[in-house]
C-alpha cells in the first residue's frame, strides 16, 4: 500500500440499517484520477461520504495514504490529506469569498491567491457574500475552499451539477488543470458521463451500491452497449 | 510570502480598527461628567454589556442559542459574594477574577456535556442547568443565603486607593476599565482564524466538520470562555451591589440578556452595548412613568424591532449607510 493514495478494502456502510454501500474494494494511486459513475441513487456520493466518514461504516477499513482512518472522525480525516468538494456546493452564504477561503487555509502550497489566479471570476467578487455570487461561482468556491485545505486526496461530487454547459466547460478546464499539474490524487463523482469519462483514463462504475467495472474510460466510451447496460447512456451522446 | 503571513495579513486586515468604534468609550468616558448622579445605574449598563458580550460570544457568532446563560453569571456572582461573605477574601480584584476562573471551569464542564445536543434539546437542557444551579443555591442556604439572599459581602479599596462611595463612581470605573479588557479579548478572538471557524460552525457546522474544524472542542472552548466572562460580570455585580440574591440565576436573567442582545444585534459586538443601553435606559425611564405596566413597553419595543429592525438596532445603522452608500454618486 506505499504507492496508494486512497483505499478501500472490503467497506460496506450505509445510514442506520439501511445499507448503501456493500463490500466495496477500491485501491486509487496516489496521484493518479479517477471517475466514479453511475446511474441516480446507485451509492456514488455514498461513497465519497463513507471515505469523508459521514456515514455509518457496518464493516471493511478506509486508508488515505497507507495510514488507515476507519476510525477517525471527519475532521480528523481532512488533517489526514482528504478534502471535499461537496454536492450542491453548500458554501457558506454570509461570509464573503475572500472568508469562505480563509476558514478553510491550511498550510501548504494551495493559497487564497492560487485559487484566485485559477478562478478570475472570484478575485473579482472577493468582497461578495457566498449567497450574492451565481451557482458557478459558487462551485469554483466549493472548488478553492477544498483546495486551500492542500488535500492529498481530493474528493468531488457532481461538481457540474446544475450548472449551465458553458460553466461546466470552464470547470472542466480546470478540473482537468489540477488533473495535469498538481499531484493530488482526485475522485471525481459525476453524473454527467461525457465530464467523467472525457477526465480520467479510469473510471469506476457503480450498481446498487457496488463497483460493476473499473478500467478504462476510453473502452467504455467505445463500448455502446456497455455504457447503456451499466448507466442507461448512449455513446453516441458523448 | 507564504501562506501563513497571507493568512496572517488577512486577519490583521480583518481586526484593523474602525474610527467609530472609539464612540462607545468616548460616550462612556462623556457620561461620567454629564451624568455623575447616575454611575450606580451606569456600572448596571456596564455589566450588562460585559455580561450581553459573553453571550454574544456563543449566540451571535457560534451560534449556539441559549436559555441559561444566568448560570454562569449567577456562579460569579455567588463565587464572589462566598469568598467575601465566609472567607474574608476582600479583595476586589483577586475575588473578581476567581470569579471569572471559577464560572469558566464550571461553562466547560457543563459545555462538554450541553455540547453533545442541538436545537430544542439544547435549548432546554441549559434551560435546565440554570435552574438546577438556582435551586441548588436555594438548597444550600448556609452558604448562599438561600432565598433570603447572600449578606456581609464586602470588599477593600480598589488597588488599597479608592474608596467606594455612593454614587457608584468608583465602581463605574472599575466595571469600564473591565468592560475595556473583556471586550478586547473578546474583539481579537473574533476576529482571529479560531473566531472565523465559529461563525462558520454557525453557519454549518457539517460543512465546518468536513473542511477540518474540530466542531465539537471549538464549541466546548468558546462556551467555556463565554461563561468565564460572564462570571466576571456577575462577579462586579455582586461586588458592586455587596449582596447576592437567588435572582442572579434566574430565567428572567437569562431572557432578558438574550433580549438585550437582539435588541441591540446579535453577533455584531458592539449590539451587547447598543442593546444594554436601549434597554436599560427604557426600562428605567417607563418604569418612572408606568410602574405598572413597563414590561408592556419593553416587550412592544421588542416586538417592533424583530418586526422592522432585523438585524437590531445596528441593523438600522447597516441599512442607513447601505442607503447612503446607493445614493452617493
Amino acid at each position: 500500500m506505499a504507492d496508494s493514495g486512497l483505499s478501500l478494502v472490503s467497506v460496506s456502510a450505509g445510514y442506520g440499517e439501511t445499507v448503501a454501500l456493500e463490500n466495496v474494494d477500491l485501491d486509487i494511486l496516489a496521484g493518479e484520477a479517477v471517475s466514479v459513475i453511475g446511474r441516480n441513487g446507485v451509492g456514488k456520493s455514498t461513497l465519497l461520504m463513507t471515505i469523508m466518514g459521514h456515514t455509518d461504516l457496518h464493516s471493511g477499513s478506509v486508508y488515505v495514504n497507507g495510514k488507515e482512518i476507519t476510525a477517525a472522525k471527519p475532521y480528523q480525516r481532512v488533517w489526514n490529506g482528504l478534502g471535499l468538494v461537496p454536492q450542491e456546493r453548500v458554501i457558506f452564504p454570509s461570509l464573503t469569498v475572500d472568508e469562505n477561503l480563509a476558514v478553510a487555509v491550511r498550510a501548504g502550497p494551495w493559497t487564497s491567491e492560487r485559487v484566485y489566479s485559477i478562478f478570475p471570476q472570484l478575485d473579482a467578487r472577493r468582497q461578495h457574500l457566498g449567497n450574492q455570487l451565481s451557482g458557478g461561482e459558487q462551485q469554483m468556491l466549493a472548488i478553492g475552499r477544498a483546495l486551500v485545505g492542500n488535500p492529498n486526496v481530493l474528493l468531488m461530487d457532481e461538481p457540474s451539477e446544475g450548472l449551465a454547459p458553458v460553466i461546466v466547460e470552464e470547470l472542466q478546464s480546470v478540473i482537468n488543470l489540477l488533473r495535469e499539474e498538481s499531484s493530488m490524487t482526485i475522485v471525481l463523482v459525476e453524473q454527467n458521463s461525457r465530464v467523467a469519462l472525457e477526465f480520467s483514463e479510469r473510471c469506476i462504475v457503480m450498481n446498487r451500491g457496488r463497483i460493476v467495472r473499473d478500467g478504462s474510460s476510453e473502452t467504455l466510451r467505445q463500448d455502446q452497449a456497455l455504457l447503456e447496460r451499466l448507466i442507461g447512456v448512449d455513446s453516441s451522446m458523448l | 510570502m507564504t501562506p501563513d503571513t497571507k493568512a496572517r495579513g488577512y486577519f490583521a486586515r480583518r481586526s484593523r480598527l474602525k474610527w467609530w468604534e472609539g464612540l462607545p468609550w468616548v460616550l462612556a468616558v462623556a457620561a461620567f461628567f454629564v451624568l455623575p448622579d447616575y454611575m450606580a445605574f451606569g456600572t448596571q449598563v456596564l455589566i450588562t454589556i460585559i455580561f450581553a458580550l459573553s453571550l454574544d460570544l456563543v449566540v451571535g457568532f457560534a451560534g449556539v442559542v441559549t436559555l441559561g446563560h444566568a448560570a454562569y453569571f449567577g456562579v460569579g456572582a455567588y463565587t464572589t459574594g462566598m469568598v467575601s461573605a465566609h472567607l474574608g477574601w476582600t479583595e476586589p480584584i483577586s475575588a473578581l477574577l476567581l470569579a471569572g476562573f471559577v464560572a469558566a471551569i464550571v461553562g466547560f464542564i457543563s459545555g462538554a456535556v450541553l455540547l453533545r445536543y442541538h436545537g430544542l434539546t439544547l435549548l432546554m437542557l441549559t434551560l435546565a442547568t440554570a435552574i438546577c444551579l438556582q435551586e441548588f443555591a436555594n438548597v444550600n442556604e448556609d452558604v448562599t443565603g438561600g432565598f433570603d439572599g447572600l449578606t456581609g459581602v464586602g470588599f477593600e479599596p480598589l488597588l488599597g486607593l479608592f474608596e467606594y462611595d455612593l454614587w457608584g463612581h468608583t465602581y463605574y470605573w472599575y466595571s469600564m476599565a473591565v468592560l475595556f479588557l473583556v471586550f478586547v479579548v473578546v474583539r481579537i478572538m473574533v476576529n482571529s482564524p479560531f473566531g472565523m471557524s465559529l461563525i462558520g460552525i454557525r453557519e454549518n457546522s457539517a460543512r465546518m466538520d468536513a473542511i477540518g474544524t474540530p466542531v465539537y472542542r471549538r464549541l466546548v472552548t468558546v462556551y467555556g470562555v463565554s461563561a468565564g466572562i460572564a462570571g466576571l460580570a456577575g462577579g462586579l455585580f455582586a461586588e458592586s451591589n455587596a449582596y447576592v440574591t437567588l435572582d442572579v440565576l434566574s430565567f428572567a436573567r437569562s431572557g432578558t440578556i438574550l433580549i438585550i442582545l437582539i435588541l441591540g444585534g446579535v453577533g455584531r459586538l458592539y449590539g451587547a452595548f447598543a442593546g444594554a443601553v436601549a434597554y436599560l435606559v427604557l426600562e428605567d425611564e417607563l418604569a418612572k412613568m408606568s410602574p405598572e405596566f413597563w414590561e408592556f413597553g419593553v416587550g412592544l419595543l421588542l416586538v417592533l424591532t424583530v418586526m422592522f429592525a432585523r438585524g437590531g438596532l445596528l441593523g438600522i445603522f447597516d441599512r442607513l449607510r447601505k442607503l447612503f452608500d446607493r445614493a452617493a454618486p
